[in-house]
């Protein structure tokens, strides 16, 4: 019996799986990062030789700028991540976060309760992420319908808060958070960052972490376990809505101002692109925090780099997209490679 | 205490026998029924499990043996006036939580785990060790190790389950279970999926649990593995209990007559002739696909049907999948009736008459959401229709009609959706849509896995039909007994070559199962 059930094999221990799997897209980004880091010196000076050294691309200022820019992004992918591992979908945290900025926006021009319009962005986000993890949960209808309808409800919900005018607040009371810095890093990549280091703990270092898990590896020995299914889908899609009000309070914060047509437009795009960029399986039960880092800062860098390096906005969108398709292909070609070996 | 229809006394034992041998009665139900609108699934069923004891439950399916179990499981709710004693008192169990806190556990025949997941997280899942929420994880992987050593195993507690063998995984849940204090384990068909060496295994283990004193509830649908293990028998027919028999009373003739009232002599066809040599009807030469398969060569007689044996992953399903195009080969060649055919792709097969059933029916075989008319009409849709793609609906009415009179495959209409019917059906429904496409070569991988008797007996007639109708039919099967009764000549394969070769005509190694066994596990003999 011994000899047969033997699977000692040290290179399958998940945990080191995991860690290759969520640095997998790693030497993706760091090459765009040197490909970007070239041509914007070669586009600088016209000279090969010293393309690298001229480059603009990796300076500590702009690589902040990059961190910056991909903060909201990061923190939408970290709830988007939680769903995605119960095999769901949140279409609707564009949406929910142009509502949560809103409303956040509103409360702070009220006169007697500016303090709270923080508050107001997480408390809308959570909200509006638990209406859909109950629809999910309790009528079983399926994540992607439900968040497809409340991607168009919750956008009208913004403007009909708004009067569908752009509302606008100069003294905005946490305004600091998003042009503020701790020790020369902006506070927006503070808090992505440590929205991250949670998202990790919850996932990895407690109960509802692994259920999160079985729900997506397999939902009916989930149930079979015992496990509260409802519950967990009701903490996953809470917790994106959540997520989705904080970078709605992060975007407020940087912009003094909302738009209910405009702000958060296809965000949720973005969200899922990296999330499937670092790895995680779209059917549930694979993937990593860290991967989904890997992937928001993947979608940073290409933007800032196409930028940069001066290439036209209609381009832009071109190589965006064929980069985001050709990196998830080579992670396919080398994990088949991996698991074949 | 329980009701016998009239047909049922002549096979009525005692059950009172269990009594004598002095074991504890852990749980009794006692007049259990369950009628599901007007259709009653199990009628004042009356049964006891004795601690230490393996208990198989056999009868056809939709005996309701599944019902009864899910009712232990609280998957499914009794009829009132149903009661269910354990250990001495009166208990309800109306959801799984409740059979786990009386330590009934089932472990499923379709896996119940979380591949992605590592051993001691199945073994924990829903029941973590936490401090404030916050996951336990090196005590649950140390008490793992030592469940898991405890029951002889030495499968890593940090493996994902993902990277085990079924019977790995199965033995996870074993462990699961007996980790969680369960007293009475029920196992479904738990050596479907398994080779012949993990099955001994598995017997080794269950033999341990009975010693620990834990009573395991066995239900399959191999006569022989009921024989061997038992220490009781009991028989379900339509619902209803049929009767419980002693380790002594236990034959093959007895439990089959209870099951389905007939003899087991005429059970398997072996009727086609074989005496005189035949023409060849089909040959493959050199098959390999450079992995799994390696230079398979063999040839059916006309009127033979040509078994395929061998030991979980010796290359079967995958040498027959290279032949129908399937999966891609790096060398072979195949010949029907004398002529070359080119083969590339399973449409490339069907033209040419090959046709395969896959051992994995409702993952690859059928569309279980369809009906039954659509499935069977699947592979002659294109042929039948008018005027350039419009569906012929009365042809496939009339194709589904005769199907299922001729297959006898019992279901309520033709447009019935299959994934309701019983495995048996389901099998019966895909070989119909096979047999549509007027098979010259049919290829039948496992077909009568996790199917009753009844079923069985269906399948073996049409096998024994396409053989005398000049089909070569070759099957593949785990199951040896079913091999050695309709087979003319069995191919033993052993790591994805042919090993040998045995039948039934003068002059070949004798077709037995023992030979079989002998030449399938020839290589773990020679290996340290």
């Amino acid at each position: 019996m011994t000899a047969h059930t033997a699977t000692v094999d040290p290179v399958s221990r998940p945990s080191f799986l995991s860690t290759l799997q969520a640095f997998g897209m790693l030497p993706i980004l760091i090459l765009l990062g040197l490909v970007f880091q070239f041509f914007s010196g070669l586009q600088q000076t016209g000279s090969v030789a010293t393309a690298f050294t001229d480059g603009r691309f990796v300076s500590l200022q702009n690589l902040s700028i990059v961190a910056a820019q991909a903060s909201i992004n990061t923190v939408l992918a970290a709830g988007m991540t939680f769903v995605i591992l119960t095999g769901g979908i949140d279409l609707s945290v564009g949406s929910i976060l142009a509502a949560s900025a809103m409303l956040g926006l509103i409360v702070s021009l009220l006169p007697n309760y500016s303090f709270l319009g923080f508050e107001t962005c997480l408390f809308t986000g959570l909200v509006l992420g638990l209406t859909n993890g109950a629809l999910v949960a309790f009528l079983r209808l399926p994540p992607f319908i439900v968040t497809l309808g409340s991607l168009t409800a919750v956008r009208g919900l913004a403007r009909l808060f708004s009067s569908d005018r752009t509302v606008f607040n100069p003294a905005l009371g946490f305004a600091f958070i998003g042009n503020q810095a701790f020790h020369g890093i902006p506070l927006l990549t503070v808090i992505a960052f440590t929205v991250i280091v949670v998202s990790w703990f919850i996932l990895k270092r407690t109960v509802l972490g692994v259920r999160i898990y079985a729900l997506g590896g397999n939902s009916d020995a989930a149930r079979l376990a015992g496990i509260k299914v409802p519950l967990v889908l009701m903490f996953v899609y809470g917790m994106s809505g959540l997520l989705a009000g904080l970078g709605g309070a992060m975007s407020a914060a940087r912009l003094f101002a909302a738009n209910g047509v405009q702000l958060g437009q296809s965000y949720e795009l973005d969200a899922i692109a990296a999330v499937i960029l670092g790895g995680t399986s779209f059917v549930g039960g694979t993937g990593s925090i860290w991967g989904t880092l890997v992937g928001a800062l993947i979608i940073a860098v290409l933007t800032n780099g196409l930028i940069l390096t001066g290439v036209s906005d209609i381009w832009q969108y071109i190589i965006k997209g064929l980069v985001i398709i050709g990196a998830v292909a080579l992670d396919r070609y080398r994990l088949a490679k991996t698991a074949r070996s | 205490m329980k009701i016998l229809s009239p047909k049922d006394q002549s096979t009525m034992q005692p059950e009172e026998n269990a009594i004598s041998s002095g074991k504890r009665i852990i749980l009794e139900m006692r007049n259990v029924s369950k009628t599901y609108g007007s259709a009653r699934a199990l009628q004042a069923v009356s049964l006891n499990i004795q601690e230490g004891e393996i208990h198989s439950l056999t009868g056809e399916n939709g005996a309701g043996k599944s019902t009864l179990m899910k009712i232990l499981a609280g998957a499914v709710t009794p009829d009132p006036g149903s009661e269910i004693w354990a250990y001495g008192r009166q208990v309800t169990i109306s959801r799984p939580q409740d059979a786990a806190a009386l330590g009934i556990s089932i472990i499923y025949q379709e896996l119940s785990l979380c591949p992605n997941l590592s051993v001691a997280e199945n073994i924990y899942l829903g029941r973590e060790l936490n401090r404030g929420g916050i996951a336990n994880r090196s005590q649950m992987v140390a008490e793992t190790r030592d469940v898991l050593t405890r029951l002889g195993s030495s499968i890593n507690a940090l493996a994902a389950v993902s990277s085990l063998s079924l019977s790995e995984r199965q033995l996870v849940e074993i462990a699961r279970a007996v980790h969680h204090n369960s007293r009475i384990l029920i196992m479904d068909e738990p050596t479907t999926t398994l080779s012949e060496r993990e099955t001994e295994m598995l017997f080794a283990l269950m033999q341990q649990l009975r010693r620990e004193g834990i009573a395991i509830i066995y239900i399959s649908h191999r006569m022989n593995e009921v024989y061997q293990l038992s220490d009781r028998v009991s028989v379900l027919r339509d619902g209803e209990y049929i009767g419980t028999l002693d380790r002594n009373q236990i034959n093959p003739d007895t439990i089959v007559r209870m099951m389905v009232g007939r003899e087991l002599s005429t059970f398997y066809k072996k009727a086609h002739e074989t005496r005189e040599p035949q023409p060849v009807i089909f040959s493959v030469r050199n098959m390999s696909d450079g992995k799994r398969v390696t230079g398979c060569s063999f040839e059916v007689h006309r009127g033979e049907v040509l078994g395929i044996a061998g030991l979980v992953g010796a290359g079967r399903t995958e040498l027959a999948r290279i032949i129908y195009g399937a999966d891609r080969r790096t060398s072979g060649m195949i010949e029907i009736s004398g002529n070359r055919a080119e083969i590339h792709s399973p449409t490339d097969a069907i033209q040419s008459g090959i046709l395969y059933l896959t051992e994995d029916r409702k993952r690859l075989g059928l569309f279980l959401e369809m009906s039954v008319s659509q499935n069977i009409n699947l592979g002659v849709v294109g042929q039948d229709a008018r005027l350039g793609g419009f569906l012929n609906l009365s042809k496939a009415r009339q194709r589904a009609t005769a199907s299922v009179k001729q297959l006898s495959i019992r279901t309520s209409s033709v447009n019935s959706v299959v994934g309701g019917l019983s495995g048996g059906n389901q099998q019966k429904a895909l070989l119909a849509r096979l047999l549509e496409l007027q098979p010259r070569v049919l290829f039948l991988d496992e077909p009568t896995r996790g199917i009753d008797i009844g079923a069985k007996s269906d399948i073996y007639r049409v096998i024994d039909r396409m053989a005398k109708e000049h089909v070569a039919v070759i099957v593949i099967s785990s199951e040896l007994p079913e091999l050695v009764g309709i087979c003319d000549r069995v191919l033993v394969m052993r790591e994805g070559k042919i090993a040998g070769e045995v039948g039934d005509a003068p002059g070949m190694t004798p077709l037995t199962q023992e030979n079989i066994i002998a030449i399938a596990t020839a290589a773990f003999s020679h290996s340290p």
